[in-house]
């Protein structure tokens, strides 16, 4: 993550947005704050789904994944440099250099990736979360989130695809695909409460409509997994707190490894 | 194309200079799909003046893709061969790329290249069904999708039922 470009968003041309630079665009502090938490769930999971590479069940979910990971780095550079700008602090000092507590996301995205169906029932269940999210902010009051919703809408839907292509083949497939299948699900439906709690750090017109998105995601989620040959899971919900810097414990070993380069020598490039 | 689409996809300057810069920046191509330029695929987006130096603007074609970068160092490195060494890339994330801006010329280059092109999500405003993928060898539509993602974000990877060869796909986006 390093990015010397100027990431900006432009609502009109690229004359506004050469303006808007110049006139020193920063977010506002409420703005930065709501985009931290986006950010942060965009880069964990995109640096759990990288831990799938060179592991997954076949060379072309290496892939996948990998790439799936990629647009959500892409995503998170996006919300983390803008959140940033607020504060004075790049991409990199956000990813890089700020402990557990700090983090804002939400639990779902940070848990460990398990077993293949575990993963691709958490890609089922953030992707139609992502997809109904950044439908909903591609008409925020903020230019800038409404430019990267406007982009990453489009590749949140394929990853959506991915994922329900997967639940169809392991649902309907052998007694243990099946069976690992609804583990999977199982194992990830106590986190989805939090995936719709309140955001602390809404702010009015600006950030989506979080029961908008459920809607979306009602009408997608129960629908995929039923015609899987799957059980909708009923699971008490999991604490939660993530947008608090609430965190589950293997969420520090996973900074751990995302972090210890840069920390180890911080500046460094090539 | 229509001339809309084309105009949207391809935002020549209209005074001579500025022009004759964006004709610079547009040789540059694509690190990963060389037969393409930044012209063809849509992802150069302006080429102005502002005082002495010049700044080009680039969309990505996916929010991570890596090739953002060399690009950006590419056009600096064009323009500086053509005797403007102040240069500035800005990268804008809106308005979205399409593969719909991709020109009939690249899409003609990338098939001779073996990669099967996008196709058509929008003609003159009218969204079109899309026909099948066509294999890039043979030109069959007797193809398999095997995987949603190829070697590189912007594709997905296809075998030929007819001719078996696989093949890469530039997604429509």
């Amino acid at each position: 993550m390093s990015a010397p470009l100027r990431r900006e968003a432009h609502a009109s041309s690229p004359e506004a947005l050469a303006a808007d630079v110049e006139a020193g665009t920063r977010a506002d502090e409420a703005v930065a704050r709501y985009a931290l938490g986006l950010g942060d769930d965009a880069l964990v999971l995109a640096q759990r789904l990288g831990e799938w590479i060179a592991n997954a069940p076949e060379l072309e979910e290496d892939m996948a994944l990998g790439n799936i990971g990629l647009d959500l780095l892409g995503h998170a550079r996006s919300l983390l440099t803008y959140a940033g700008s607020a504060w004075g602090r790049t991409e990199d000092d956000l990813a890089y250099f700020r402990d557990e507590p700090e983090f804002r996301c939400r639990q779902i995205f940070e848990l460990p990736i398990g077993d293949f169906g575990f993963t691709i029932a958490r890609q089922l269940v953030v992707s139609a979360y992502f997809r109904g999210l950044y439908r909903q902010l591609t008409g925020s009051a903020d230019p800038v989130l409404a430019a990267i919703a406007s982009k990453a809408v489009k590749e949140v839907a394929y990853h959506l695809e991915h994922a329900e292509g997967w639940i169809r083949r392991l649902g309907l497939g052998t007694d243990e695909s099946h069976r690992r299948m609804q583990a999977g699900l199982d194992a990830v439906w106590p986190h989805v409460e939090e995936l719709f709690s309140p955001d602390p750090a809404a702010v009015p017109g600006v950030s989506a409509d979080l029961d908008a998105v459920r809607a979306e995601w009602d009408g997608i989620v129960p629908a995929a997994i039923r015609g899987a040959g799957l059980r909708v899971p009923e699971a008490p919900a999991a604490r939660g707190g993530g947008r608090e810097g609430v965190h589950d414990e293997s969420f520090g070993h996973l900074l751990a490894e995302m972090q210890v380069l840069a920390r180890s020598h911080p500046g460094a490039t090539w | 194309m229509s001339d809309v689409l084309e105009r949207t996809a391809r935002p020549r300057p209209d005074t001579a200079d500025e022009a004759a810069l964006w004709d610079v920046v547009a040789t540059v191509v694509d690190p990963e799909v060389p037969v393409l330029t930044i012209a063809d695929l849509g992802v150069l987006r302006a080429v102005r003046r502002e005082g002495s130096s010049v700044v080009v603007t680039i969309t990505p074609t996916y929010s991570g893709c890596p090739a953002v970068d060399a690009i950006s160092a590419d056009v600096v490195q064009a323009l500086r061969d053509a005797g403007h060494p102040d240069a500035r890339v800005d990268v804008a994330l809106a308005p979205a790329w399409t593969s719909d801006w991709m020109s009939e010329e690249g899409r003609r280059k990338l098939a001779e290249y073996g990669i099967a092109p996008p196709r058509r999500r929008v003609v003159d405003g009218v969204i079109t069904l899309g026909l099948g993928v066509a294999c890039p060898r043979c030109g069959s539509h007797h193809v398999r999708a095997v995987s949603h993602y190829g070697s590189t974000a912007c594709k997905a990877l296809y075998v030929c039922q007819r001719c078996q060869e696989p093949f890469d796909h530039f997604k429509d986006l």
